[in-house]
This record gives structure tokens, sequence and C-alpha cells, in this order.
């Protein structure tokens, strides 16, 4: 059986669309709460989605998932009940691609093949670990390749083609493009480079017919527009919806109204 | 023994988990490195910035008074605590600086904990006329506030973390992201034996002078080499520059000694390798303080510089194949220890150090006399003065 992500991509290049990748925190800003979320995500648009499971230490973000990270550890969520929660949302729409995005620790702390056998029985279909890079991976992808859980690894500015090689053949579902020097968060600009490697990565991409998805700073529809136009196969926006959420936390319709047309605007985006 | 096979692991321990947008800045420096440490030119400027300016080779010192008192073994005093700056953080940042501007960065970053590392970093960007820019935990600045100046004094910029327990390790993930942003120009000079590959290499090569010292210095004195070497570990870098020199001496025996603050059955210790289990934090595999489901749990010490829950990769391999004990001291025992080489030496041992000195007081029983025992007082007390005025309280000193 073909993964729901290859599938996912498959589909939209039918239909001349991009794909939008969106980024939530993982019983944020809590579980019931996080649940509505991801399906106002999905109704809106969201072609595959990221679940980030909290980490007490996240080297690779910025403030506004930090903050998120630690105010759900702080009400007691744990990694299981991320993955429950996937579950959850598989049992009404099974064809939505969900992977989780997490640090190596919550991995390999609670017990690498463990942890993925429980993730692939929630419906997980694939992973990003951000601290994990190929030269450490070889029993992450002996078992995921097992469970046939993809693999998706990061690919940033200033990677040289022959590591771009390496990665684009190990990654499956996607290649996560890292548009900046810098951790996650909104960006008021970007600079030339950012598209110039997005065009460099793309070429290595194609060649291995796979993906390229671009993230890290996307705030806005056109900062989207502009990803895609230098090549990018999809685009991924996290920070900038989480810090919606924690703006209206305390009123949760205003927060999913504002949330579902919000993406519905990066799903436009993603069709021209 | 062949304690380093593969380059960057020690054992299963060690490596380079960190996000991709580093690992070409890893790879430069690993490059760079290999290629100026064979350079006779770059470790004779260091040498000699070593000895006219730090105040290298540090004496070793035949603590005589102390020997008496214990009834046990020759005790001997590595005096890392003469060093300019007063510790030993200052073999790691001369070393690491004239690398960085060797490959021609202009900007370096550091973390650190109470601020020794960071005043040693000024230090050393103030030698080589390098922007220094030092992260540490708000709660840090604010109970280190001499160290802050110091630092201020000589040109650094220090930034206060307020992210997560706005101690040591946060100030290590802010300083990982600046990195990150800023990989091109800027070095990141760390300040102990961890993080990713080569970093725990090169930081062990740099604080080794110590070990090597004590070899040629005790040779000297004794006609043989020591029956034991004790040092400190927090990250560990004092100890595994005292102890590399002897790993293949078998018969020198090696204690590396972890606080272990309030007792290991409380929250609050930094026992990383008795009570930590394997993981993955901060770009290395190693032991780490963390709760069951893998989130990272805060250090306590009553010496700062032990105050970390995670510890170099080396250290975990080498308590592994048994090369190396790690026992622990309690933040009680340790300022019994302060207070006795005070008196017996008229030495004020920083606290870390006081640990080693005290695995010595509680274990000299077990000691021939005829043996030699070496002890790396890693730092001087001074920074320490006020913790145990109030660590004491109403007990008065006699």
């Amino acid at each position: 059986m073909k993964n729901n992500i290859v599938t996912r991509f498959s589909s939209l290049e039918k239909d001349n669309e991009k794909a939008l990748i969106i980024y939530l925190v993982g019983g944020y800003p809590d579980m019931e709460t996080s649940k509505q979320i991801i399906e106002t995500a999905i109704k809106a648009g969201a072609d595959i989605i990221e679940i980030g499971i909290p980490f007490s230490d996240p080297m690779a973000d910025g403030p506004v998932i930090q903050q998120a990270f630690s105010d759900t550890l702080q009400n007691g969520i744990k990694p299981l009940d991320c993955l429950e929660l996937v579950n959850s949302i598989k049992n009404s729409y099974d064809k939505i691609p969900i992977v989780i995005m997490t640090y190596s620790n919550i991995l390999y702390s609670n017990g690498l093949n463990k942890f993925l056998r429980q993730a692939k029985d929630s419906k997980v279909d694939g992973f990003i670990i951000p601290d994990l890079n190929y030269e450490e991976a070889d029993d992450f992808l002996e078992v995921t390749r097992d469970l046939d859980l993809a693999t998706i690894f990061l690919t940033s500015p200033n990677t040289n083609v022959k590591r771009l090689e390496k990665i684009s053949s190990i990654s499956t579902g996607f290649v996560y493009m890292v548009s900046v020097y810098g951790i996650t968060g909104a960006r008021n600009r970007f600079e030339r480079y950012t598209f110039d490697s997005i065009k460099r990565a793309k070429q290595v991409t194609r060649k291995h017919k796979i993906p390229l998805a671009v993230g890290f700073g996307i705030s806005t529809p056109s900062d989207g527009k502009k990803m895609i136009k230098a090549g990018a196969d999809g685009i991924i926006v996290g920070s900038s919806l989480i810090k919606l959420i924690s703006l209206y936390k305390d009123n949760k319709d205003a927060m999913l109204s504002n949330l579902s047309t919000f993406i519905q605007q990066l799903k436009n985006a993603c069709r021209t | 023994m062949k304690v380093n096979l593969i380059p960057g692991k020690f054992g299963t321990y060690g490596g380079r988990y960190v996000p991709e947008t580093l690992i070409p800045a890893l790879e430069e420096l690993d490059r760079e490195y290999q290629k100026l440490k064979k350079n006779k030119e770059f470790q004779s400027e260091l040498s000699k910035l070593l000895g006219t300016f730090a105040g290298r080779p540090t004496p070793l010192y035949f603590a005589k008074n102390l020997t008496k008192k214990l009834n046990g073994p020759k005790i001997f005093l590595k005096r890392e605590d003469l060093l300019h700056s007063g510790a030993h953080k200052i073999n790691n940042t001369l070393g690491q600086a004239l690398l960085a501007v060797k490959m021609g960065k202009k900007r370096i970053i550091a973390e650190t904990g109470a601020g020794q590392h960071g005043v040693a970093t000024s230090i050393a960007c103030a030698v080589f006329g390098l922007e220094s820019v030092i992260y540490m935990g708000a709660k840090d600045v604010e109970r280190q506030q001499s160290n802050v100046f110091r630092m201020q004094l000589m040109n650094s910029k220090v930034n206060p973390v307020i992210s997560g327990s706005k101690t040591l390790k946060d100030a290590i993930n802010e300083a990982l992201r600046d990195w990150i942003s800023n990989v091109a120009d800027t070095h990141y000079l760390i300040g102990s034996v961890m993080g990713p590959h080569p970093f725990p290499t090169i930081v062990r090569d740099f604080q080794s002078v110590i070990g090597r010292e004590v070899k040629h210095q005790i040779t000297q004195r004794t006609g043989g080499l020591p029956d034991a070497v004790i040092a400190c570990v927090g990250g560990g870098s004092n100890a595994i520059g005292s102890f590399y020199p002897f790993l293949n001496n078998e018969k020198v025996k090696l204690y590396g000694i972890e606080a272990g603050g309030k007792g290991t059955n409380t929250d609050y210790h930094a026992s990383t390798l008795s009570k930590g289990r394997v993981g993955i934090f901060h770009g290395m595999k190693s032991y780490f303080l963390q709760d069951s489901y893998g989130q990272i749990k805060e250090a306590h010490s009553i010496s700062a510089g032990l105050d970390y829950p995670g510890i170099g990769p080396e250290h975990a391999h080498l308590k592994d194949i048994q090369r190396v004990r790690y026992p622990k001291i309690t933040d009680k025992e340790a300022v019994n220890a302060f207070l006795e080489l005070s008196r017996t030496e008229g030495i004020i041992p920083a606290l870390e150090s006081s640990h080693a000195i005290a695995f010595m007081m509680k274990t000299a029983k077990d000691f021939r006399k005829d043996e030699s025992v070496v002890i790396t007082v890693s730092g001087r007390g001074d920074k320490d003065l006020q913790i145990v005025q109030d660590h004491l309280g109403n007990n008065s000193l006699e």
C-alpha cells in the first residue's frame, strides 16, 4: 500500500496544486481544543498535518513554539497522548497524512522500537526529527523501513549537493527544506539566498522524484507564493498559527474561525 | 587500550545530533582543527600564550598538612586555581579562540552557568580582539552579578536567557539557536567536553595539558606515576584533561566525582552518571537526567559549575568500560572539604574542586601511606565565599 503522503502529493500534482502542510503542537492549548484545531485545519484545506510532540529543550524552535511546548508539558501532556490524538483524528479522517515532528530524545528515551511501533499503531504516517541527520540515523531508518513509516529529513540553505543527494535518497514522503539560517518563527522578509537555495535543492529532489516542502518563517500567503514560485512543492506553516492559537486561548470560537480563514488563504496560495 | 576508535564516537556515545544547518560548520571545524593540531606554529603560539599570559605550567603541590591529617596517601594538588581567571576554563578558551582566529571567524558566542566560562571566554576574546556574546540564564545573571560585570568590563555582551528553566542548559539551547542563525561568521566556543563532535575531542585536547603536566611533575617528584587521580565532573572538562594522559596506564586509578547535591534520593542533585539514563541532548548521545518520557530535568548542586543535567560522552564511555569510577559527594561534604583545605593548606578551593577534596577525605583510609594521589584543584573559591557563608548560616566557623 502506498504511503498516504505519497498518495496526497500525486493527487495534488494531478490537480496542479501545491501542498499546504500545517504544523500544530500536540495537546496545545489543551487536548480537546487541539483536536478541534486539527479538524478545523483539515476542513480548511490542509493537505498534510504535522504534529509536534513537546520536548523540554527544542533547539531548532523559536520563542512561540518553545512557549507552546512548555505550556503543554506543564499541563502534563505525554508523548503517548499525542499519538492517541493522531489516532482519534484518523478515526474520522483516515486519508489525511499525519506526521510527527519531535526531537531525538523523545524517540530514544521512550524506546526507539517500541515508540515507532506505537506510532504506527496510532496510524502516524511519518517522522520529522530536526536534530537527527543521516549519519546518526541507521537505527531509525531500519525500524521506520520495517514499519513503512515515512522518514522526512531536513535540508538547509548551506547543505551541499552531496549531502542533499543523500538526504533525498533516504527521505520518503518529502524533503523538508529549512528556508533560512535560523530557527522557527515568523520573518519580516526573506533574503535572496532562500529562493536561490530552493532552486538549487529542487534540481536535486526532482532527480530523486521526491517532493520538496519549504518551512521556517512562512507566515503569510504571499510568503508561500514566493516559495512556490522558487520551486517548492509544498509549504509548511507553524509558528504563525500557534501564535494565533495563543492569542485566542480564551475565545475558542474566534480562535477556530480565525484559523479557518487563515488556512483557507494559505491554501489559496498553493493553488496558483 | 583504545578508547576512541571512530572519530567523534566514544563507544556508542557522542556523535553529532544537530540541525542540518550546523553540519557544514561542524565539518569545517573538524577539518581545520585536525590541520592545526599538527601545525607546529599553532601549537607554539598557543603554548606561548598559556605560558606568558595564563600562567602555565601550574604547580603540583605536595599537601603535607592534609596528608598528615588524613593519615592516608601522599596528596598532591594540581593547582589550576592559580591560572589567570582562577580556573582551568582558560586552557580551552584560549585554544578555541586561537582556532577561531585561524578559521577567520569574527564573532564568538558562548554559554555560561555561574559565569566562569563566560569570563574565560571574555578574556580570550579580548586577547584576540573578537566580538563576544555570552548567553547566561536569567536566574544566573541575577545570582552572579559580579561575573556579569567582569564579562562586560572585558567588552562582552551578556544576553540573559529567559526560556525554560533560565539556567545553564537553557543558555546552551540559546547559544545553539544563535549559532544556527549566524553560522557563517560565528564560532560557538563550548565550555566543556560536551556538545556535537568535534567539540568533546577539541576541548579534551586543550584541557589535556593538565594531565600532561601532572605526569611530568609527579614523575620528577616521586619517580613514578601516581596511584590515583581525582577530579570533579560536571560536563567533565577538567576531569578528562586530568585523566586523558593516564588512560593507558591502567594501574593509575581514576575517580571523577559527581555532585550528589542534597542526596541522590532527592530530586536535588547532578549525579548524571549514577542516576541519569542514556539519551540524546545538546548534540550528543550520553547520560542525562530526564524523566521517564524523555524530558530533560534540572540539575542541582551547591557548586554552579557541576550543575548540569548531562555529561561529556567520553565520560559515559569510560564509566561503561569501568576505566574511571564516578562516585558522588553531597553539598554538605563538599562544603566541609572547602573549609578543611582552607584551614589546613591555606588554599580556598572552588566548590567544584571541593568535591574532589571531599572524596579524598572520605577514602584516605583505603590507600596505603606509600601511595600517592593527585587531586586537580580546578579553580579557586573566591567566587563561592557568599554561598559558603549562606550555607553555614548561624554556624560560626569556630
